[in-house]
């Protein structure tokens, strides 16, 4: 149930389980009817919004479970985080596989199929934007990891020279030398991304950069040391793929990660409104 | 969808194929910082920045069991297997 604040009627909701509309993106030229297998978050129906060519992909969602207060707590509970973050992403899919569909954020709700209309004609220009800015690219994946313990313990470092040194010394010299090698190592490392990244870039239309993962919710034990989304014309996508295929074989330190076709979430804001997940 | 190249032969692959089972940590990169954030009616005080709060809450809460045995292995200054400490490599 949703709690109505006392003296904010702008907030102010009825405990009734009342009905809103849950937004996943915004298409141009969807056929209507392409929608017809997918399920919503909850299972509800899909169905469109149209404005002038442009198609809000919706479905009905209950307030009582999209509502602000339950909104609030039940995005702190993962397994529903990850039903809805999933029952969006396959929404999203079917329409991008028909048309290009710029993603919402995930819970954009509306109280009604009124109010979620005319917030598809007052940003008009900016989806018209987005939409301009995807077309006929796709979204890929490449996350970059080094395992540094294997990096450095294979360098040699056992100390040989100081047979006459005092333990205490020759240990903390020898500390000093693999901190050193660590260091030199996550250089190289970082100096060897770089170029991965540039040479993805060359082919890419453009790229953002995501945070690196919590490697105890990615289950990556290795540094993680780029993150990025790729925004690529689709004549070119065999090319990337190569190149990612390549760049994976021919560095022993390194391992890459390719994900895709994305619908192009990482791509949907305006360059200056890109801040890092 | 997502494959790990090093697996396969190089340069060519199969394509992977839209509706494979992905991981949630790379959609969630995705669905929380991504998408364009325009205000619903009942998300009026949720701002995208709060949705990232929110949820990395429930992220955090999820491994915290996980967390608590890392912490734990900090304080007594046991290495901690699987755990490396890594420096972001952006400006």
């Amino acid at each position: 149930m949703i709690a109505a604040s006392a003296g904010d009627g702008r907030r102010r909701t009825t405990a009734v389980a009342e009905t809103g509309i849950y937004v996943y993106g915004v298409s141009r030229g969807l056929p209507g009817e392409a929608l017809g297998r997918v399920a919503g978050v909850g299972g509800a129906k899909v169905r469109v919004i149209e404005d002038e060519g442009l198609t809000a992909v919706v479905s009905p969602v209950s307030l009582g479970e999209f509502g602000e207060e339950a909104l609030r707590r039940n995005l702190e509970n993962l397994d529903w985080l990850e039903s809805t973050a999933r029952a969006h992403h396959a929404v999203v899919d079917a329409a991008a596989e028909h048309a290009v569909t710029v993603p919402l954020g995930l819970a954009t709700v509306y109280r009604n199929e009124d109010r979620a209309r005319s917030a598809l004609r007052d940003r008009r220009e900016e989806f018209t934007r987005a939409l301009d800015r995807i077309t006929g690219r796709t979204e890929w994946g490449v996350k970059v990891y080094a395992d540094l313990a294997e990096t450095t313990s294979g360098g040699g470092t056992e100390d040989t020279t100081s047979g006459n040194a005092r333990p205490g010394t020759a240990y903390l010299k020898r500390r000093s030398t693999q901190r050193h090698d660590q260091e030199e190592a996550r250089r190289e490392i970082l100096t060897m991304t770089d170029r991965i990244d540039d040479e993805l870039c060359a082919i890419a239309a453009t790229r953002r950069l995501h945070r690196p993962q919590d490697p105890q919710l990615s289950g990556e034990r290795g540094w993680m040391v780029l993150n990025a989304a790729y925004l690529v014309d689709d004549e070119r996508a065999e090319d990337f793929r190569t190149a990612v295929a390549h760049l994976a074989g021919t560095r022993p330190e390194i391992r890459l990660q390719l994900t895709g076709p994305w619908a192009p979430y990482s791509f949907a804001t305006e360059e200056e409104a890109w801040t890092e997940s | 969808v997502d494959r790990v190249l090093n697996d396969l032969p190089a340069p060519r692959m199969p394509a992977p194929a839209r509706g494979e089972r992905i991981a949630l940590v790379d959609l969630l990169d995705r669905l929380l910082a991504g998408g364009v954030v325009i205000t619903g009616d009942v998300t009026i005080s949720i701002a995208n920045v709060d949705l990232v709060r929110i949820s990395l809450r429930a992220i955090i809460a999820s491994i915290r069991p996980e967390m608590d045995r890392v912490l734990a292995a900090e304080r007594s200054d046991e290495p901690v297997e699987g755990v490396v400490t890594w420096e972001d490599p952006r400006p």
